[in-house]
């Protein structure tokens, strides 16, 4: 056990003797605990050594926050994972990693055991799946305190609902014996947190916390975070792809590109001088809130309507002759009772209209109901109440028969790229196959057109003999909007067709996007949670907030000057990538959240 | 069989590419790029703006199966597995043997012994099979390599007889078996609701069912029920010929519940993808919706489920033989071999070694190769190294660190 005299490992907080190894003593701030010097870490991939990392050296000092950003595949999240001995078989780090005088690379698997969760902890991306179902919360947390300390059970649990007050979760008494399926995703995390400062580590190892969570939970986990590092004296390494993020919490940022460390310096340094001509493109491709806003354009009063008491949005006045693309009258979309669940209406009183030709944004976060209303739409669902029409083709009530002619107006481009495309299908086949159905297209003719829509997306025509797994889910996405466009619909549904991808190649997507709009002239309900994205794409934003929409207006509006309480906390909540500005709306962002004393 | 639903895939991959056949020369004129993006190859200036885009994600992993198709790399993965290939060489051999000795019904084959008929027993009917380390001197097959039963018949001859019987059986059932159960489940599982829940206590109801039992009232129905409806003896011998066919179907009505409620399980998973939805925007009727887009996806399943579904049906064959239900005279099976002869064992052991020898052969190769397309079809399983090539891989990355630490050394 303790090699070290026991008296001096006792806890700050809890007066209780430390069974594990105490490495080096306490820290004060400004010690430097982590010296990480040529980190190489190799994979054996089928007959030869992929370097995933190679050649990373930085130091991190006590209550610092160092950011490892890069995109999918740039070594960021191997690079940590090394520090714990978690690579899988195949992996081999080398170099050296300094841990207060212990020297972390090639240490045994008994050694490593004392340090995990003790001095370095790791709070991880997705809290449901790490967090065990089948135990309380409370539990989960006391496991970790007694593995570390000598401790009686019931100065554990008093310990452990200290740490949950401390994670702002409500009610700790009563959320100790609750499991996690009864939290929030939010509150799953600040369980997660608390569970990695219950040995007060040295180094906080934080992957991906906020991706899995919304903008306005996000916003209240990092505000959370940036309290703990007041307090706390532990180093704290982010490993994320979100520039936004970036901003709002780290000292200093580590670029990284195919395993290489391209850039290494403080936040303002590469946010306000970028020398790598990668950072240059990874900052240049973030959307930026209301960045193209000019002053005299806000002239006038805002052109957007909102939801008020029991009142739902009006549907909007026609701008054109044409007949709309898209018409919903008072929709309503419900999920009917399945056994013992009951029936839930997930979208009501669905005022909408997209002209012909217009591109429409709709925002809501996870569970608001975006994706219900666009399924409908393209008739994957039946709609329970009210009138959609789409395209002049009502299709409240139409059989599947009636249906047939009304495919050919619309298409549909999904979220995830990985299971939108049939993996026993090479690709060519499943942009294909609309033509085949309704225009019976086969043989040299089909061919010729599935080269064209290869064409448009800037994919190779060779490609058409691909299989999905094979492409990179930018390239798969291209297919989706390749195989959406085949029978030049008139409507086009996109349900976060960017949100699985890195921001440079959504960046890129988003553009050709652009440009298909401009070629094509098909109308879109263009669904994302990311506001900046929506921005980019459509004349008008719908704002939706469980089930129901509150805010309808143009796009300049919205995102400048919001009317609904709603759309201005979502609004609050996106972080931009600049440390300046994010510091000014991160005030203003923690006010909202102060004065609504939401928790979630 | 195995092998068959093998190349039914990659057939479907031909298939495909005929379809769509190969782009014409001028392919190369289109400003496209291969790399992530997809911006126009010309719209990218030089190399520094080369060096601003990542390598994007799954670049390790992906050098794996680079280039091949979903068969192939199922493929690649089926004949690692050692068990699998062991089963498939085995089985092929057994197959082999029983045909080239015995034929296929009309044709005769290169045994001596054709038609099965009593004679003298020889050296009390002992083997004259001599292998050098196993109790001989040099290899020999001799007159009945086998030995002879108590009434000198050959009994190479009826062992080879009772492996085709035994391969007839397994092939038949398990068509019948996967016929019905793929069926019933994709219907229920695509369908659900009232559907499912009809075909899915129609199926309950079959699993009730005891097989035995069901094996010896067909057993006695192929026997009585000529001389009840009064049928000749030429049409009674007919129905017992077609014994093992009968028998196989009757077993297959009764053995897919099985595969059904798998089959059925996959395709309520498979529903959720968003291949599926989009193949339904896109207009595919639901009779394409199963055959082409979902059918595909759950062929791992049924291939393996089928597999073990035959192996089973070997041993429950000989078993229902064994307790003489199975098949009767004059058809010949290994179970009814070792029942004939159980009387024999103290005396005579060779009559049940021989037809148990084959029976586990071929149980346990069908068994091997249902493994294998297993694990080959479970896109989880990943290539670990053995452990004495990773320690070759560990020096050769030894030497190529020394190596660069002493250019590294040298340019200083």
């Amino acid at each position: 056990m303790s090699q070290h005299n026991p008296e001096a490992a006792r806890s700050v907080f809890t007066d209780a003797i430390k069974l594990s190894r105490d490495t080096g003593g306490p820290v004060e701030k400004g010690d430097v605990i982590l010296d990480v010097k040529d980190l190489t870490v190799r994979f054996w991939v089928g007959q030869e050594w992929f370097t995933a990392v190679e050649d990373m050296t930085y130091q991190l000092k006590a209550g610092e926050v160092l950011a490892i950003v890069g995109e999918s595949g740039s070594g960021k999240t191997q690079s940590s994972m090394s520090l714990l001995g978690l690579l899988p078989p195949t992996g081999r780090a080398t170099g050296s990693a300094d841990l207060k005088g212990t020297e972390l690379v090639g240490m045994s698997i008994q050694e490593l055991r004392e340090v995990r969760g003790n001095e370095i902890s790791v709070i991880f991306q997705e809290p449901m799946t790490a967090l065990n179902p089948v135990y309380t919360v409370g539990f989960q947390i006391v496991e970790t305190l007694r593995t570390h300390y000598l401790m009686n059970p019931s100065a554990a649990k008093e310990r452990a609902v200290d740490l949950m007050r401390m994670v702002e979760i409500p009610d700790p008494e009563d959320s100790f014996n609750k499991f996690p399926h009864q939290l929030s995703g939010g509150q799953r995390q600040r369980i997660m947190i608390a569970q990695a400062l219950a040995c007060e580590p040295k180094l906080l190892i934080a992957d991906e916390p906020t991706t899995a969570l919304d903008v306005t939970v996000q916003a209240e986990i990092l505000k959370l975070m940036r309290e703990l590092r007041e307090r706390v004296s532990a180093g704290i390494i982010l490993i994320t792809h979100d520039m936004g993020v970036v901003a709002d919490m780290a000292d200093r940022i580590i670029v990284m590109k195919d395993g290489k460390v391209v850039e290494h310096g403080t936040s303002q340094d590469i946010f306000k001088r970028p020398q790598h001509p990668y950072t240059q493109q990874l900052l240049a491709s973030v959307p930026h809130l209301a960045e193209h806003v000019g002053d005299g354009e806000l002239e006038g009063p805002p052109n957007t309507v909102i939801e008020t008491e029991g009142r739902p949005v009006p549907l909007s006045a026609p701008r054109t002759s044409s007949e709309p693309a898209l018409l919903m009258e008072d929709v309503a979309i419900v999920y009917p009772k399945q056994g013992r669940r009951p029936e839930f209406r997930a979208a009501e009183h669905i005022n909408l209209r997209v002209e012909e030709g217009e591109v429409v944004g709709l925002v809501g976060e996870s569970g608001s109901g975006k994706t219900t209303l666009g399924r409908a739409a393209v008739a994957l669902l039946p709609v329970r109440e009210g009138k959609m029409t789409v395209a002049g083709h009502d299709i409240t009530k139409a059989s599947m028969k009636e249906l047939k002619p009304f495919r050919r107006t619309v298409g549909i481009v999904f979220q995830d790229p990985g299971s939108s495309l049939n993996p026993r299908l090479p690709v060519g086949e499943s942009i294909g196959e609309p033509l085949l159905l309704h225009e019976g297209l086969k043989g040299a003719e089909l061919s010729k057109k599935v080269e064209d829509l290869l064409d448009s997306v800037h994919l190779p025509r060779s490609m058409r003999n691909r299989y999905p797994h094979e492409l990179s889910g930018g390239q798969r996405q291209r297919i989706g909007i390749a195989r959406a466009l085949a029978l030049n619909p008139k409507l086009l549904i996109a349900d976060e067709p960017t949100s699985a991808l890195d921001v440079s190649v959504q960046a890129r997507v988003l553009k050709l996007f652009k440009e298909l709009q401009e070629e094509y002239g098909f109308a879109c309900l263009f669904i994302s949670h990311d506001l900046a994205v929506v921005e980019q794409v459509s004349s008008r934003i719908a704002v939706m907030h469980q089930g129901h929409l509150v805010e309808v207006g143009d796009t300049l509006d919205i995102v400048t000057r919001p009317q609904h309480a709603y759309t201005q906390r979502l609004l609050s909540a996106v972080p931009v990538p600049d440390p300046d500005e994010q510091r000014k709306r991160r005030e203003l962002r923690d006010a909202i959240i102060e004065r609504e004393h939401l928790v979630s | 069989m195995s092998n068959d639903n093998y190349e039914n895939i990659s057939d479907d991959a031909d298939r495909i590419e005929e379809a769509v056949p190969d782009a014409p020369a001028h392919d190369t004129e289109i400003p496209v790029d291969t790399n992530d993006g997809g911006e126009l190859a010309v719209e990218r200036p030089t190399d520094e703006a080369d060096e601003a885009y990542g390598r994007g994600e799954g670049v390790g992993e992906g050098q794996e199966v680079l280039g091949l198709s979903q068969g192939q790399i199922v493929w690649s993965r089926f004949i690692r597995h050692r068990g699998a290939i062991f089963g498939l060489i085995t089985i092929t051999c057994v197959l082999l043997l029983s045909l080239l000795s015995m034929g296929i019904g009309p044709i005769d084959g290169l045994w001596r012994v054709q038609e099965i008929s009593s004679g003298d027993v020889i050296n009390g009917g002992r083997p004259t099979l001599s292998l050098p380390g196993i109790g001989g001197s040099e290899f020999a097959i001799g007159l009945n390599p086998f030995g002879q039963d108590s009434l000198g018949r050959d009994y190479f001859a009826q062992v080879m007889k009772g492996v085709q019987t035994s391969l007839l059986v397994a092939a038949i059932l398990g068509a019948v078996a996967i016929t019905i159960g793929v069926t019933v489940g994709s219907l229920a599982g695509f369908y659900r609701g009232k559907v499912d829940m009809a075909l899915m206590r129609f199926t309950d109801l079959i699993i009730t069912l005891p097989v035995i039992v069901l094996g010896a009232v067909l057993g006695a129905l192929v026997g009585r029920l000529p001389f009840r409806l009064g049928a000749g003896p030429e049409l009674t011998a007919a129905i017992r010929d077609q014994m093992p066919v009968l028998l196989a179907v009757a077993l297959g009505l009764v053995l897919w519940t099985g595969l059904a409620r798998l089959v059925r399980s996959e395709f309520l998973t498979l529903r959720e993808r968003e291949f599926v939805d989009s193949a339904r925007v896109a207009g595919a009727s639901d009779w394409r919706i199963i055959t082409k887009h979902m059918l595909p996806n759950a062929i791992g399943v049924i291939v393996v489920n089928g597999t073990l579904l035959m192996s089973a049906a070997v041993t429950l064959e000989a078993a229902l033989s064994f307790v003489g239900f199975g098949i009767a005279e004059p058809k010949i099976s290994l179970g009814r071999l070792i029942s004939e002869n159980q009387g024999a064992f103290s005396t005579r052991p060779w009559l049940f070694w021989w037809p148990g020898l084959f029976i586990i052969l071929i149980a346990l190769s069908i068994n091997f190769i249902g493994d294998g397309l297993r694990d080959a079809f479970d896109p989880r399983t990943k290539k670990i190294p053995s452990a004495r090539a990773m320690a070759k891989a560990e020096k050769q990355l030894a030497a190529s660190r020394a190596e660069y630490q002493r250019s590294k050394e040298e340019a200083r």
